[in-house]
């Protein structure tokens, strides 16, 4: 028997970091909801790795410009996402963090 | 570094971004799980960043693409105000579309810098093509998703006759063209239907989401955060970049939850919401109606009820994200509670523009959490409570939700027809989202007070001083 098929071995990361996701989220608490869908949206940027290959081949012609730009759209996002997260994560900081009992129930539960 | 080092680096940049979900099950640990998520970003780009160095030595334009990039996003982080949330998080979602689109383009371009064979592979088109059309979606969905939430398109439903046979019909000739890029060799025959491809894809999220209205963006906002991460998932596959297909399923997988909770709370099906145009036809229904007498007051009276009750439940809605008011009701409840009244918050999953938007505003106005509730937490306490106030809301308190044969029969809602006494506050009586009338405005025990929140919420503070 040989090595799978990358294809195959991306299926099997594919398929399990979805059950990850899945159980992670659910922990999520709903007044945090908006905060969630800001570091979602900052750790898609993870889109610049694939952004910074494309922005640096050997020789560099219109493709390498098309990947400067998706690399500056993609930093928008890894910035300005993260940073609005941290900005709203402290409003939810300054109150006093005594018994709080957040909702362990879900919508789906 | 060798490959198997660059593997390793991105697993522990992808475990960082696990923490960083994680973190958020609570408030306390939110801001290290945040703090996590940076770090896994940042060794996620310096490792890029070496392996592009060690490849090919051109890293000043990804550095300089990075810096421009990164200074335009933290200076929009530092400015947006939290009641711009929704459309800026919308914003945000088109830019990871579009440069998955550009990253497919690069691609297609220019296969050997991105690791990819030359032609490409069968196998690594198809999942080309698969990330192009969601990230093209994700993009012009998102765009028009921004101009609704943000005022500088109508919010109202567009809809026209054959609207989803057209749809299918793009969606059909997209795959089509797909096919032929598939099939297509060698390299210079792959951009005619790759470009038609990408085209349909774009005009397919456009199409898309200009039926859907005002209060279903709760989904549309998360459906198209869910997409955005599976055009990542679809860019790594291309790519054999586990970073991308690890972080992108994690991104998806949180915005498909969301969709659904959002969906549950409004007692719609995820396809109905897609397929739009709700509320657009019940508009008739609400002018059909007999003029009904409701009872209104003003500032002064509001204050005079409040300051006599032993419990005050304040139910926000968008009103009070359009109307700024979120400072002035922390005010107002500071005043009632000096008053020894007991003022609670309470929160319905789909109150305001997208998931959790009335808990941000309030937590800027510095209210403290533990006096802010979920809906299945207070519901059971509307009975028990002396006075409600309900401050732009109108679909998520209507108790049409518990009448059989009505348009949302079935939605949870806050059952704040239940207390005592109801003020409720709108700017006019203008029907909900839903096209629907609210019998809740014409109870006995209900009272009216017309016009902006945060301009009637201020006199109630006057006059409770």
């Amino acid at each position: 028997m040989t090595a799978p098929d990358p294809i195959v071995v991306n299926l099997i990361v594919f398929v399990l970091a979805i059950f990850v996701g899945y159980h992670v989220v659910w922990t999520v608490t709903p007044a945090l909801h908006t905060p969630l869908m800001s570091v979602t949206n900052a750790i898609s940027a993870i889109i610049l790795v694939g952004a910074m290959l494309a922005a640096g081949p050997a020789v560099f012609d219109w493709g390498g410009w098309v990947g400067v730009l998706a690399v500056a759209m993609a930093a928008v996002n890894a910035f300005g996402g993260f940073l609005v997260t941290q900005r709203m994560l402290e409003m939810f900081k300054k109150k006093e963090p005594k018994t709080v009992a957040p909702e362990k129930k879900q919508a789906g539960s | 570094m060798s490959a198997n080092q660059v593997a390793l680096w991105y697993l522990v940049a992808s475990i960082c971004f696990i923490f960083a979900l994680k973190g958020l099950s609570h408030p306390t640990t939110a801001r290290r799980g945040n703090a996590l998520g940076i770090i896994g970003m940042a060794i996620a780009v310096v490792v890029t960043l070496a392996v592009v160095y060690s490849a090919s030595k051109n890293v000043a334009m990804i550095l300089i693409g990075i810096a421009v990039g990164g200074a335009i996003g933290a200076v929009i982080a530092r400015r947006v105000q939290m009641t711009q949330m929704p459309e800026l998080v919308a914003a945000f979602h088109s830019l990871v579309g579009m440069a998955a689109v550009l990253i497919a383009i690069a691609a297609v371009h220019n296969p050997t810098a991105l690791g990819l064979a030359n032609p490409i592979p069968a196998g690594n088109k198809l999942e080309l093509f698969i990330g192009t059309f969601i990230g093209a979606i994700t993009f012009s969905g998102s765009v028009i998703a921004f101009g609704k939430l943000s005022g500088r398109i109508r919010s109202a439903p567009v809809i026209f006759p054959g609207q989803q046979l057209l749809n299918l019909a793009i969606g059909v000739a997209m795959v089509g063209f797909g096919i032929w890029f598939f099939m297509a060799d060698p390299r210079e025959h792959y951009w005619l239907p790759y470009v038609v491809m990408t085209g349909l894809a774009f005009l397919l999220g456009f199409l898309l989401i200009i039926p859907i209205g005002g209060a279903d963006m709760p989904v549309v906002i998360s459906m198209l955060n869910s997409y955005s991460g599976w055009a990542a998932a679809g860019i790594g596959f291309s790519l054999n970049n586990p970073m991308l297909i690890i972080s992108g399923s994690l991104v998806g997988s949180s915005g498909a939850i969301l969709s659904y909770i959002m969906c549950k709370a409004m007692n719609r099906s995820f396809i109905s919401v897609i397929l739009g145009g709700f509320g657009a036809e019940g508009g008739t229904a609400v002018a059909g109606t007999e003029q009904k007498q409701v009872k209104s007051g003003s500032a002064d009276d509001v204050a005079f009820m409040l300051s006599n009750a032993d419990s005050v439940i304040i139910v926000p809605g968008y009103g009070l994200a359009v109307a700024r008011a979120q400072h002035a009701v922390k005010e107002m409840a500071n005043a009632l509670r000096e008053k020894g009244v007991n003022v609670r918050y309470a929160i319905h999953p789909v109150a305001g523009r997208m998931p959790g938007h009335m808990n941000v505003l309030l937590a800027e106005a510095e209210v403290p959490y533990d006096q802010v509730f979920e809906m299945e937490d207070i519901n059971s306490d509307f009975g028990s409570t002396d006075v409600v106030l309900v401050l732009g809301a109108n679909d998520v308190v209507n108790p049409l939700a518990e009448v059989k044969g009505s348009a949302i029969y079935g939605m949870p809602i806050l059952e704040a027809h239940h207390a005592r006494t109801v003020i409720v506050n709108k700017r006019s009586m203008a029907a909900g989202y839903a096209g629907l009338d609210n019998p809740l405005f014409y109870m006995d025990k209900t009272m009216m007070v017309f016009g902006d929140a945060k301009k009637v919420v201020e006199d109630i503070v006057k006059a409770l001083a």
